[in-house]
């Protein structure tokens, strides 16, 4: 007989509060992911969910002012971006970077040799690199001419986001943020892109998966549906609650949320 | 103290004695020459930041320094000590020199297409012969030049490349300069290469120092292109960090012709190169592409001037700089075009990276066009490195270091593009690179 394993928590963030420059963004967000989990994070723009993301990912033009995040029993706050990533913490980003000057497959094994170096593993030289690399693209059926070409330099909208979940599936992150990677895609290549997740959904990996559409979820299923307005997340369910905002809207749950709060003396 | 005029005056003495000990071996015809270049020299004296031309290149601590000639002895570097400057296929045509004299026992003259000519420039003046008479000193224009003045008074000695007409030179021909000295000493380095109808060749100018020591590198390198030449010059400046470095470069293309050069700054205290290039004659095209990287407080100037003579002539200026510590950079272009010279393109960018708050660059373009049917364009900028993209690089796990070398090799990289020569690019990428702080982690870019 199995026994029920009891579930191991990937992240936990307490309390964050995080500003950019003196205006708080995020003001109190607390969310426990667990391994194998699909979480997903919806909200009205300017909520603060790219910075969520951010400050996950490290970037230090936010500033933590209170709370802490755990990640896999460490103080993520300690660690750098590239610890983090090192690590398994991977973001795909709303707004990828373009970088003139260094080819896509240069950057990639870069990256995946950085990734591999801090895990003790061996480098893969360039042949070895490449049959893993076309092995990956298949996921996200991305054309190999992109490969020797600048990254994301003039790349399209939906080539950018494609790139981004090849980073993600040659990098094989634990924890997996994704920041509306699904935005600017038409049906096909969201398609193309909730597969590729789907293939790399598994019991050690965990997703935040950040958007503003229920369609992106009819593809990937989220275990967790959390609503994030002005910085807290005010109310959470489970996959339901993403039909429910699509059809009522965020007007519905921020009337809530200001009917829930307790009346000032 | 010592003033600019005293120096002068030292300059001219020096000459009288220098030109005595050559005379014996000298052609007729080069004494006028040098003799009317000493005078200009001595009229003009050492331009001072006043000149126009000199506003952000302040040359007093050069000036200031009293330079002796070096030993003449060429024999005390071995080929051991060179070895690792060696540039493209490694058995080329090597031309070596030593503080400014030719090292016949470094050099090696590899089997070369027929009639081509890759010699000591004294011994091509000792046997006057054609080519040199015919283009020695015409196309540097040292009427506003002091220093190309000087070297025209003083040289004698450097490289001489003759590829006769139709005959195809792929190898690069390599023009190795090495300094190693104490002593401030100076050196008139002078290569002329003549390029005949259709020919087509490869050329490397090359000066590296074996230790840190203090010189000046006076140099005038001329190269002329008859119609339908092709050919690739790349200069690579790796002084050592406390010489002096002062360059004209004189490029004089007849029609049809496509000359592209490379200027290439890694080393130096103080460097500076004129490049001037004059289209004489209709569908000739140049390239010029330049790279500096400074650090410390290194000072680099590059002056170009491209002169559009005839019609259908087109150019393309591509320099770039890489900016860190408390080095300066200028960069001045200037594109003039004649009276007449109709259907011109004429294309000029300077782009520089900043990697530090102390670093300093001038830039400016000059355009004097003086005809109605010219495309020209120009931009300069200057920039930092994008933190946005430093993130997006250690969000995948590469280090801060390394991304801001990945980065800064990354601009570089644009300019080295322009190498054609596909060993010497890969070669000076990873000059490049070696001179990033982990740039070993980047190696294998390319
Ligand atoms: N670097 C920054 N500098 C200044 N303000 C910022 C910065 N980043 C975010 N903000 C501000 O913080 C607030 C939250 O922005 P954030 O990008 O986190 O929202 P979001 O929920 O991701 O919105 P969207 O759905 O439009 O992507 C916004 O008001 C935004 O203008
Ligand atoms: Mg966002």
């Amino acid at each position: 007989m199995i026994m029920q394993q009891q579930k191991t928590s990937m992240l936990e963030i307490r309390d964050l509060h995080a500003n950019v420059e003196d205006r708080e963004i995020l003001k109190g967000v607390n969310l426990v992911v667990n391994a194998g989990e699909v979480h997903s994070i919806m909200g009205p723009n300017g909520s603060g969910k790219s910075t969520l993301a951010q400050v996950l990912a490290g970037r230090d033009t936010y500033q933590v002012t209170r709370g802490e995040i755990i990640y896999r029993g460490r103080n993520l706050l300690d660690m750098s971006p590239e610890e983090r990533a090192c690590e398994g913490v991977f973001l795909a980003f709303q707004y990828p970077v373009e970088i003139p000057g260094v080819s896509t497959q240069y950057f990639l094994r870069a990256a995946l040799n950085a990734v591999r170096w801090h895990r003790d593993e061996e480098e893969l030289d360039a042949i070895d690199f490449l049959k893993f690399l076309k092995q990956r693209m298949q996921i996200v059926e991305m054309d190999e001419g992109l490969l020797t070409r600048a990254v994301n330099e003039g790349f399209s909208g939906g080539e950018k986001k494609r790139n981004e979940v090849l980073q993600m599936a040659v990098l094989e992150p634990k924890l997996a943020i994704m920041d509306e990677t699904d935005s600017g895609l038409d049906i096909d290549a969201l398609r193309i892109v909730a597969d590729g997740v789907n293939q790399l959904r598994s019991d050690e990996r965990a997703f935040i998966v950040i958007t503003h559409y229920q369609r992106l979820l009819d593809y990937i299923v989220p275990d967790f549906v959390h609503v994030l307005v002005d910085g807290r997340i005010v109310k959470s369910g489970d996959k339901t609650l993403a039909h429910e905002l699509e059809e009522r809207g965020y007007s519905w749950i921020e009337q809530q949320t200001v009917t829930e709060q307790p009346v000032a003396s | 103290m010592t003033t600019t005029a005293d120096i002068t005056d030292a300059c001219a003495e020096k000459f009288a004695r220098y030109a005595g000990l050559l005379d014996g071996e000298l052609p007729s015809w080069l004494l006028p020459i040098r003799e009317a270049a000493l005078a200009q020299f001595t009229k003009q004296g050492f331009p001072t930041v006043r000149d126009e031309e000199w506003r952000h290149t302040n040359i007093t601590p050069l000036a200031e320094t009293e330079f002796e000639s070096a030993d003449p002895d060429a024999t005390r570097v071995s080929p051991g000590q060179i070895r690792r400057f060696r540039l493209g296929a490694g058995n080329e045509t090597a031309l070596v020199f030593v503080n400014g004299y030719f090292a016949e026992h470094l050099s090696d003259v590899a089997a070369l297409p027929k009639g081509v000519r890759v010699m000591d420039l004294a011994k091509a003046l000792a046997a006057d012969l054609p080519a040199v008479r015919n283009h020695y000193a015409r196309y540097a224009g040292i009427g506003k030049n002091a220093f190309a003045a000087l070297n025209t008074a003083f040289a004698g000695r450097g490289a001489f490349v003759e590829i006769p007409r139709g005959a195809m030179v792929e190898t690069p021909i390599h023009l190795l300069y090495v300094s190693c000295e104490e002593e401030p000493t100076v050196a008139h380095p002078r290569n002329l290469i003549v390029a005949g109808e259709g020919s087509q060749f490869r050329v490397i100018e090359h000066y590296v120092a074996l230790d840190q020591g203090v010189y000046f590198n006076n140099v005038v390198t001329e190269v002329v292109a008859a119609e339908n030449v092709v050919g690739d010059h790349c200069k690579v400046i790796r002084e050592s960090n406390r010489a002096y470095h002062i360059a004209t470069l004189g490029i004089h293309q007849a029609r049809s012709s496509h000359i592209s050069s490379q200027t290439i700054c890694l080393g130096g205290a103080l460097v500076r190169n004129d490049i001037n290039s004059v289209l004489n004659g209709e569908g000739a095209h140049c390239d010029l592409d330049g790279l500096y990287m400074l650090g410390g407080k290194q000072h680099a100037d590059n002056h170009l001037r491209v002169e559009h003579r005839s019609p259908h002539t087109s150019s393309r200026e591509f320099f770039r700089g890489i900016l860190d510590d408390r080095s300066q950079g200028v960069f001045c272009g200037r594109i003039i075009v004649r009276p007449g010279a109709q259907k011109i393109d004429a294309k000029q960018t300077n782009k520089n990276l900043l990697l530090s708050d102390r670093a300093q660059i001038n830039t400016k373009p000059q355009l004097e066009i003086l005809a109605d049917d010219v495309k020209c364009t120009h931009g300069a900028t200057i920039g930092q490195i994008d933190e946005d993209a430093i993130f997006y690089l250690r969000s995948r796990g590469i280090s801060e270091d390394a991304a801001r070398s990945l980065l800064t090799y990354a601009f570089a990289g644009e300019s080295l593009a322009q190498v054609r020569d596909r060993r010497l690019r890969a070669q000076l990428e990873q000059l490049v690179l070696s001179r990033l702080p982990n740039g070993e982690l980047l190696r294998g870019l390319a």
